[in-house]
């Protein structure tokens, strides 16, 4: 996520100190990926020394009052003009852990799949609630938050799609080798207990 | 409503229920475990021939286990006769098909009435009854539509409203939404969770995640078994991730 790209486009709309740029970058995405008030100090520091924004100096009550510079605004624009970056191919540590499951020995690969499907419809069941109740009374700015929920619901979904495709593939390879015990027997390896689901905390 | 906790609408005691016999018998479900109660949204959730269909169509009656018990408001399915089980069915039981089930010489209002008509309610009160549920799902203004002139999702829409006509306590649902876009299926959804929120238990057979997540619990079935379950947390902080 691009904190640099996100303080310059909030600076865009009028200047701003660092404690009221956390908060409307929080309000604007339900704080679904919290700042820290020291990165954003930081990131402030940098696109002042790299000319994007200027520092206005004290507003009287102690805040330091950035604005944002012509370099700054060309900067935003060419942001929102380029699709995101997929760094290539984005580092899933699910389908790492599936890869390695079902090429090592004694691994209950099914139970680890279930553990995980669980985990993901827990977190896809509190999305579609937070959907459910934002959307009943929604406010101005809840269209942000909504956007946010309506991309981790698709997330989620696409993961528990592919949990299905990996099970589904899991147990054909078994019926066709005859050995349904490559996929059902009893884990002797690594068990549910020890493969940790992603859920929302970590999943990121 | 008892005191001691919530109100069992639906209970499946040791269900199983197998097909044939001798050495080409398959068993669809083993030995299944499940309650839900009033007011709860359950998912069932399975590959196909995993049993799901099975087990939705024990719940409403439409089969009967090959053993074990099925009660709907503690009443034991078993022993009803076929007149009361289909009583039963008419009163407190909704059952929306996979391929509808409407009687297409019928208008959309008479569909949706029909089962209160059997059931000995006057044809104008019916009929009021009818253009409610109607109206919970978005159509209220083809009441008089006959079926062969509505598309596969208005279809569908007659069908959940027969489901819910009259307040039934127990709403069964299979794959209701494959004939539907996303939009149509997201107010499927909403109309089945406003029913579970109104006191009625619901279970909903799918394939969808996406819809499965609207429910309370989610049920996993594998090979007639059930293996495993999400109860959703409602917790806040299970949206908040640290930052990068």
């Amino acid at each position: 996520m691009s904190i640099r790209h996100s303080l310059l486009a909030l600076l865009q709309d009028q200047p701003r100190y660092g404690y009221q740029l956390r908060v409307e970058f929080e309000d604007r995405t339900g704080s679904t990926w919290p700042l820290n008030i020291g990165q954003v100090y930081t990131t402030l520091d940098r696109l002042d020394r790299d000319g994007l924004v200027s520092n206005d100096g004290g507003d009287g009550e102690g805040h330091v009052v950035y604005s944002i510079t012509e370099a700054g605004r060309a900067e935003v624009q060419g942001w929102f003009a380029t699709p995101v970056e997929r760094s290539n191919p984005p580092r899933n540590e699910l389908a790492i852990k599936l890869a390695l499951a079902v090429t090592l020995p004694g691994v209950d690969v099914a139970a680890i799949i279930q553990a995980q499907r669980t985990a993901s419809m827990r977190a896809l069941q509190d999305y579609t609630k937070s959907r459910r109740d934002t959307a009943a009374n929604q406010r101005a700015a809840d269209t942000a938050w909504l956007l946010v929920l309506d991309s981790l619901i698709f997330q989620t979904e696409a993961e528990i799609r592919w949990l299905d495709l990996c099970e589904a593939r899991m147990l054909q390879l078994a019926q066709a080798s005859g050995a349904r015990s490559h996929v059902r027997k009893p884990s002797n390896g690594v068990t549910v207990e020890e493969a940790t689901p992603l859920t929302a905390e970590n999943r990121r | 409503m008892s005191v001691q906790g919530p109100q069992q609408v639906l209970e499946l005691a040791k269900v199983s229920r197998t097909f044939g016999q001798g050495a080409t018998a398959v068993a669809a479900l083993r030995e299944v475990d499940l309650t839900v109660n009033a007011g709860e949204f359950v998912a069932v959730m399975g590959p196909s021939g995993s049993g799901k269909s099975s087990l939705l169509a024990l719940a409403g009656g439409l089969d009967r286990p090959t053993s074990g018990g099925v009660f709907v408001e503690s009443t034991p399915m078993a022993g009803l006769g076929l007149n009361a089980l289909a009583r039963l069915r008419r009163r407190a039981v909704g059952y929306v098909f996979q391929d509808f089930n409407l009687v297409p010489t019928l208008s959309a209002a008479e569909n949706v009435a029909l089962p209160l008509e059997l059931d000995g309610v006057p044809a104008r009160k019916a009929h009021r009854q009818a253009v409610d549920a109607l109206r919970q799902v978005g159509i209220p203004e083809l009441a008089h539509r006959l079926m062969d002139e509505m598309s596969g999702g208005q279809q569908q829409r007659v069908a959940i409203a027969r489901a819910i006509v009259g307040n039934r306590r127990l709403i069964l649902a299979d794959e209701p939404t494959g004939a539907l876009d996303s939009t149509t299926g997201h107010g499927v959804m909403e109309v089945l969770r406003s029913r579970a929120d109104a006191g009625a238990a619901v279970m909903l057979v799918t394939h969808e995640a996406r819809h499965a997540a609207w429910a309370d619990r989610v049920v996993f079935i594998r090979d007639g078994r059930i293996v495993d379950e999400a109860t959703a947390m409602h917790d806040p902080a299970v949206l908040l991730a640290p930052a990068d």
